[in-house]
Protein backbone atom coordinates (compact mmCIF):
# COMPACT_ATOMS: atom_id res chain seq x y z
CA UNK A 1 0.00 0.00 0.00
CA UNK A 2 1.38 3.51 -0.42
CA UNK A 3 0.67 6.10 2.32
CA UNK A 4 0.50 9.70 1.63
CA UNK A 5 2.16 11.52 4.79
CA UNK A 6 1.33 15.11 4.84
CA UNK A 7 3.29 18.15 5.90
CA UNK A 8 2.36 21.36 6.85
CA UNK A 9 4.52 24.20 8.55
CA UNK A 10 5.48 22.91 12.13
CA UNK A 11 4.46 19.66 11.53
CA UNK A 12 6.36 17.19 13.52
CA UNK A 13 5.50 13.44 13.43
CA UNK A 14 5.51 13.07 10.24
CA UNK A 15 8.74 11.40 10.00
CA UNK A 16 7.22 8.89 12.96
CA UNK A 17 4.15 8.09 10.82
CA UNK A 18 6.65 7.32 7.75
CA UNK A 19 8.94 5.56 9.89
CA UNK A 20 6.11 3.16 10.74
CA UNK A 21 4.55 3.12 7.14
CA UNK A 22 8.04 2.01 5.66
CA UNK A 23 10.20 0.59 8.71
CA UNK A 24 7.91 -1.24 10.96
CA UNK A 25 5.04 -2.23 8.62
CA UNK A 26 6.81 -2.18 5.11
CA UNK A 27 5.15 -0.58 2.65
CA UNK A 28 5.55 2.41 1.16
CA UNK A 29 4.63 6.03 1.54
CA UNK A 30 5.77 9.73 0.90
CA UNK A 31 5.74 12.69 2.77
CA UNK A 32 3.76 15.03 0.73
CA UNK A 33 3.87 19.27 1.08
CA UNK A 34 1.32 21.01 1.87
CA UNK A 35 1.68 22.93 -1.15
CA UNK A 36 0.73 19.69 -3.09
CA UNK A 37 -2.60 19.62 -5.31
CA UNK A 38 -2.86 15.79 -6.50
CA UNK A 39 -2.98 12.80 -3.93
CA UNK A 40 -3.10 10.02 -7.13
CA UNK A 41 -1.35 6.92 -6.43
CA UNK A 42 -1.97 6.84 -3.14
CA UNK A 43 -3.79 4.68 -1.14
CA UNK A 44 -4.28 6.31 2.32
CA UNK A 45 -3.67 9.71 3.52
CA UNK A 46 -2.41 10.49 6.63
CA UNK A 47 -2.41 13.80 8.71
CA UNK A 48 0.34 13.82 10.96
CA UNK A 49 0.47 15.49 14.42
CA UNK A 50 2.73 18.60 15.15
CA UNK A 51 1.75 22.35 15.48
CA UNK A 52 0.58 22.98 12.08
CA UNK A 53 0.92 26.97 11.89
CA UNK A 54 1.91 27.72 15.19
CA UNK A 55 -1.55 26.83 16.06
CA UNK A 56 -2.57 30.26 15.19
CA UNK A 57 -5.76 31.28 15.27
CA UNK A 58 -6.93 27.73 16.38
CA UNK A 59 -5.60 24.22 16.17
CA UNK A 60 -6.07 23.24 12.57
CA UNK A 61 -7.49 26.14 11.73
CA UNK A 62 -5.28 27.66 9.23
CA UNK A 63 -3.57 24.39 7.85
CA UNK A 64 -7.25 23.06 6.73
CA UNK A 65 -7.22 25.78 4.00
CA UNK A 66 -3.66 24.58 2.22
CA UNK A 67 -3.85 23.39 -1.30
CA UNK A 68 -3.54 20.04 0.24
CA UNK A 69 -6.60 20.10 1.96
CA UNK A 70 -8.43 20.75 -1.31
CA UNK A 71 -7.32 16.62 -2.52
CA UNK A 72 -8.21 14.96 0.69
CA UNK A 73 -11.63 15.89 0.41
CA UNK A 74 -12.17 15.00 -2.50
CA UNK A 75 -10.10 11.85 -2.01
CA UNK A 76 -12.29 11.30 1.32
CA UNK A 77 -15.64 12.07 -0.88
CA UNK A 78 -14.35 9.25 -2.95
CA UNK A 79 -14.10 6.63 -0.05
CA UNK A 80 -10.51 6.99 0.46
CA UNK A 81 -9.19 6.20 4.41
CA UNK A 82 -7.76 9.39 5.65
CA UNK A 83 -6.40 9.24 9.22
CA UNK A 84 -5.59 12.18 11.42
CA UNK A 85 -3.06 12.31 14.36
CA UNK A 86 -3.53 14.45 17.00
CA UNK A 87 -2.86 18.03 15.56
CA UNK A 88 -4.25 16.05 12.26
CA UNK A 89 -7.65 15.12 14.19
CA UNK A 90 -7.95 19.23 14.82
CA UNK A 91 -6.81 19.75 11.37
CA UNK A 92 -10.07 17.11 10.17
CA UNK A 93 -12.78 18.22 12.50
CA UNK A 94 -11.95 22.22 11.23
CA UNK A 95 -12.01 21.20 7.84
CA UNK A 96 -15.29 19.68 8.50
CA UNK A 97 -14.29 16.27 7.35
CA UNK A 98 -14.91 15.24 11.20
CA UNK A 99 -18.06 16.63 13.55
CA UNK A 100 -17.24 18.56 16.54
CA UNK A 101 -13.67 20.17 17.82
CA UNK A 102 -10.89 20.09 19.77
CA UNK A 103 -10.70 22.57 22.50
CA UNK A 104 -7.99 23.78 25.19
CA UNK A 105 -7.71 20.69 27.87
CA UNK A 106 -9.94 21.51 30.63
CA UNK A 107 -6.49 21.61 33.28
CA UNK A 108 -5.24 24.28 30.96
CA UNK A 109 -2.00 22.02 31.04
CA UNK A 110 -0.17 20.46 27.93
CA UNK A 111 -0.69 16.90 28.82
CA UNK A 112 2.22 14.22 27.82
CA UNK A 113 1.87 10.93 28.99
CA UNK A 114 0.55 7.35 28.26
CA UNK A 115 -2.72 6.48 28.33
CA UNK A 116 -5.78 3.44 28.09
CA UNK A 117 -7.74 3.49 25.10
CA UNK A 118 -11.09 1.57 24.60
CA UNK A 119 -12.03 0.75 21.17
CA UNK A 120 -16.04 1.46 20.81
CA UNK A 121 -16.16 0.11 17.35
CA UNK A 122 -14.19 -2.49 15.45
CA UNK A 123 -16.35 -2.20 12.51
CA UNK A 124 -14.22 0.62 10.74
CA UNK A 125 -10.93 0.50 8.80
CA UNK A 126 -8.76 1.85 11.15
CA UNK A 127 -10.37 -0.76 14.45
CA UNK A 128 -11.11 -4.03 12.63
CA UNK A 129 -7.76 -5.82 13.32
CA UNK A 130 -7.90 -4.83 17.21
CA UNK A 131 -9.11 -7.58 19.54
CA UNK A 132 -12.50 -7.45 21.41
CA UNK A 133 -11.61 -6.20 24.97
CA UNK A 134 -7.96 -5.48 24.40
CA UNK A 135 -7.12 -2.03 25.28
CA UNK A 136 -4.01 0.23 23.34
CA UNK A 137 -1.65 1.79 25.64
CA UNK A 138 -0.44 4.95 23.64
CA UNK A 139 1.25 8.29 24.59
CA UNK A 140 -0.39 11.41 24.08
CA UNK A 141 0.80 15.22 23.82
CA UNK A 142 -1.34 18.04 23.62
CA UNK A 143 -3.00 21.18 25.36
CA UNK A 144 -6.11 21.15 23.43
CA UNK A 145 -7.70 18.04 22.99
CA UNK A 146 -10.68 18.32 24.98
CA UNK A 147 -13.21 16.77 22.37
CA UNK A 148 -16.05 19.03 22.40
CA UNK A 149 -19.35 18.77 20.03
CA UNK A 150 -23.11 19.90 21.26
CA UNK A 151 -25.49 17.04 22.60
CA UNK A 152 -27.29 16.72 18.92
CA UNK A 153 -24.04 15.70 17.32
CA UNK A 154 -22.82 13.63 20.12
CA UNK A 155 -25.99 11.54 20.17
CA UNK A 156 -25.38 11.05 16.22
CA UNK A 157 -21.80 10.10 16.90
CA UNK A 158 -23.02 7.52 19.83
CA UNK A 159 -25.94 6.09 17.45
CA UNK A 160 -24.28 5.78 13.96
CA UNK A 161 -21.21 4.07 16.06
CA UNK A 162 -18.83 7.08 15.19
CA UNK A 163 -16.94 7.01 18.68
CA UNK A 164 -14.05 4.85 17.79
CA UNK A 165 -11.71 5.14 21.32
CA UNK A 166 -12.38 6.07 24.32
CA UNK A 167 -10.27 7.33 27.43
CA UNK A 168 -10.34 4.44 29.92
CA UNK A 169 -8.86 3.29 33.15
CA UNK A 170 -7.04 0.04 33.69
CA UNK A 171 -9.70 -1.82 34.07
CA UNK A 172 -11.25 -0.60 30.60
CA UNK A 173 -13.72 1.76 32.64
CA UNK A 174 -14.54 4.94 30.72
CA UNK A 175 -13.88 7.27 34.17
CA UNK A 176 -13.61 10.94 34.42
CA UNK A 177 -10.24 9.86 36.44
CA UNK A 178 -8.83 8.72 33.02
CA UNK A 179 -10.14 11.67 31.03
CA UNK A 180 -6.82 13.57 30.63
CA UNK A 181 -8.27 16.60 28.62
CA UNK A 182 -12.00 16.76 29.37
CA UNK A 183 -13.45 15.36 26.17
CA UNK A 184 -17.32 14.90 26.53
CA UNK A 185 -18.08 10.89 26.58
CA UNK A 186 -14.10 10.45 27.58
CA UNK A 187 -14.09 10.62 23.36
CA UNK A 188 -10.39 10.41 22.52
CA UNK A 189 -11.11 9.28 18.38
CA UNK A 190 -14.23 9.50 16.13
CA UNK A 191 -15.22 8.45 12.38
CA UNK A 192 -17.19 9.98 9.89
CA UNK A 193 -20.51 8.67 8.87
CA UNK A 194 -18.98 6.46 6.14
CA UNK A 195 -16.19 5.33 8.80
CA UNK A 196 -13.21 6.31 5.87
CA UNK A 197 -12.14 9.36 7.63
CA UNK A 198 -10.92 9.06 11.31
CA UNK A 199 -9.11 11.17 14.01
CA UNK A 200 -7.89 10.69 17.50
CA UNK A 201 -5.85 12.43 20.03
CA UNK A 202 -3.13 9.45 21.10
CA UNK A 203 0.23 8.75 18.87
CA UNK A 204 0.15 5.21 17.61
CA UNK A 205 3.24 6.24 15.56
CA UNK A 206 4.81 6.67 18.70
CA UNK A 207 4.08 3.35 19.84
CA UNK A 208 4.81 1.06 17.12
CA UNK A 209 7.21 -0.89 18.29
CA UNK A 210 8.29 -2.78 21.61
CA UNK A 211 11.64 -0.44 22.08
CA UNK A 212 9.37 2.60 22.78
CA UNK A 213 7.42 0.49 25.26
CA UNK A 214 4.35 -0.67 23.64
CA UNK A 215 3.52 -1.71 19.86
CA UNK A 216 -0.37 -1.29 20.59
CA UNK A 217 -0.62 1.09 18.02
CA UNK A 218 0.46 -0.64 15.05
CA UNK A 219 -2.94 -2.17 15.53
CA UNK A 220 -4.27 0.65 14.34
CA UNK A 221 -1.97 0.81 10.59
CA UNK A 222 -2.39 -3.08 10.56
CA UNK A 223 -6.21 -2.50 10.26
CA UNK A 224 -6.11 0.13 7.90
CA UNK A 225 -3.76 -2.30 5.76
CA UNK A 226 -5.83 -5.21 6.40
CA UNK A 227 -9.45 -2.78 5.11
CA UNK A 228 -7.25 -1.50 1.91
CA UNK A 229 -6.21 -5.11 1.09
CA UNK A 230 -9.68 -6.70 1.07
CA UNK A 231 -10.70 -3.44 -0.62
CA UNK A 232 -8.35 -4.13 -3.43
CA UNK A 233 -9.35 -7.78 -3.23
CA UNK A 234 -12.38 -7.20 -3.81
CA UNK A 235 -12.20 -4.82 -6.90
CA UNK A 236 -9.93 -7.20 -8.52
CA UNK B 1 -11.43 52.42 8.18
CA UNK B 2 -12.00 48.98 10.56
CA UNK B 3 -13.23 46.01 11.50
CA UNK B 4 -13.00 44.83 15.44
CA UNK B 5 -13.93 41.45 15.59
CA UNK B 6 -14.75 39.85 19.15
CA UNK B 7 -14.43 36.12 18.97
CA UNK B 8 -16.00 34.32 22.78
CA UNK B 9 -16.49 30.65 23.37
CA UNK B 10 -19.70 29.49 23.35
CA UNK B 11 -21.83 29.59 26.78
CA UNK B 12 -22.39 25.95 26.72
CA UNK B 13 -19.04 25.18 25.53
CA UNK B 14 -16.41 24.15 28.55
CA UNK B 15 -14.13 27.44 29.24
CA UNK B 16 -11.39 26.12 31.59
CA UNK B 17 -9.56 29.56 31.25
CA UNK B 18 -12.33 31.98 31.65
CA UNK B 19 -13.04 29.43 34.93
CA UNK B 20 -9.39 29.87 35.89
CA UNK B 21 -9.54 33.55 35.34
CA UNK B 22 -12.60 33.90 37.82
CA UNK B 23 -11.09 31.76 40.59
CA UNK B 24 -8.19 34.24 40.43
CA UNK B 25 -9.95 37.49 40.85
CA UNK B 26 -12.04 35.60 43.63
CA UNK B 27 -8.64 34.75 45.39
CA UNK B 28 -7.36 38.05 44.94
CA UNK B 29 -10.32 39.57 46.63
CA UNK B 30 -12.86 40.59 43.80
CA UNK B 31 -15.67 38.86 45.39
CA UNK B 32 -18.94 38.59 43.17
CA UNK B 33 -18.33 38.41 39.94
CA UNK B 34 -20.11 36.14 37.84
CA UNK B 35 -18.46 33.28 35.45
CA UNK B 36 -15.64 35.20 33.42
CA UNK B 37 -15.59 34.02 29.11
CA UNK B 38 -12.34 34.60 27.50
CA UNK B 39 -12.39 35.44 23.68
CA UNK B 40 -10.15 36.64 21.37
CA UNK B 41 -9.94 40.71 19.94
CA UNK B 42 -9.26 40.73 15.99
CA UNK B 43 -8.85 44.70 14.61
CA UNK B 44 -8.42 44.30 10.64
CA UNK B 45 -7.71 47.61 8.99
CA UNK B 46 -9.42 48.28 5.93
CA UNK B 47 -8.85 50.76 2.85
CA UNK B 48 -12.04 53.61 2.05
CA UNK B 49 -14.84 52.13 0.65
CA UNK B 50 -18.34 50.68 1.33
CA UNK B 51 -18.70 49.61 4.96
CA UNK B 52 -21.55 47.43 4.01
CA UNK B 53 -19.37 45.17 1.23
CA UNK B 54 -16.74 44.98 3.82
CA UNK B 55 -19.36 43.59 6.46
CA UNK B 56 -20.32 40.73 4.33
CA UNK B 57 -17.17 39.94 3.32
CA UNK B 58 -15.78 39.84 6.26
CA UNK B 59 -18.90 38.20 8.12
CA UNK B 60 -18.40 35.21 5.61
CA UNK B 61 -14.47 35.24 6.96
CA UNK B 62 -15.71 34.96 10.31
CA UNK B 63 -17.74 31.82 9.35
CA UNK B 64 -15.01 30.37 7.38
CA UNK B 65 -11.55 31.09 9.54
CA UNK B 66 -11.76 33.36 11.74
CA UNK B 67 -14.02 31.73 14.31
CA UNK B 68 -15.47 28.58 14.40
CA UNK B 69 -19.62 28.30 14.80
CA UNK B 70 -18.85 25.16 16.81
CA UNK B 71 -17.08 26.22 19.59
CA UNK B 72 -17.31 30.61 19.29
CA UNK B 73 -19.78 32.70 18.52
CA UNK B 74 -18.34 36.38 17.12
CA UNK B 75 -19.30 40.10 16.97
CA UNK B 76 -18.23 41.93 14.20
CA UNK B 77 -18.42 45.81 14.10
CA UNK B 78 -17.19 48.19 11.09
CA UNK B 79 -15.70 51.58 11.95
CA UNK B 80 -15.26 54.66 9.79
Amino acid sequence: MNFAVLQFPASNCDQDALHVVQNVLGHSGRLLWHKERSLAGFDAVIIPGGFSYGDYLRTGAIARFSPIMQAVQTFAAQGGPVLGICNGFQILCEAGLLPGALIRNRSLQFRCEHIFLKTAAHDSPFTRQIPEGKLLRLPIAHGEGCYFADDATLEQLQAGRQILWQYVNAAGEPSDQANPNGSLRNIAGICNPARNVAGLMPHPERASEEILGSADGRLIFESLISWLQTKLATAA
Amino acid sequence: MKATIIVTPKKAVLDPQGKTVANALEQMGYKGIGAVHVGKYLEIELPAGDPESWRKQLDQACHRILSNPVIEDYHLEIEA
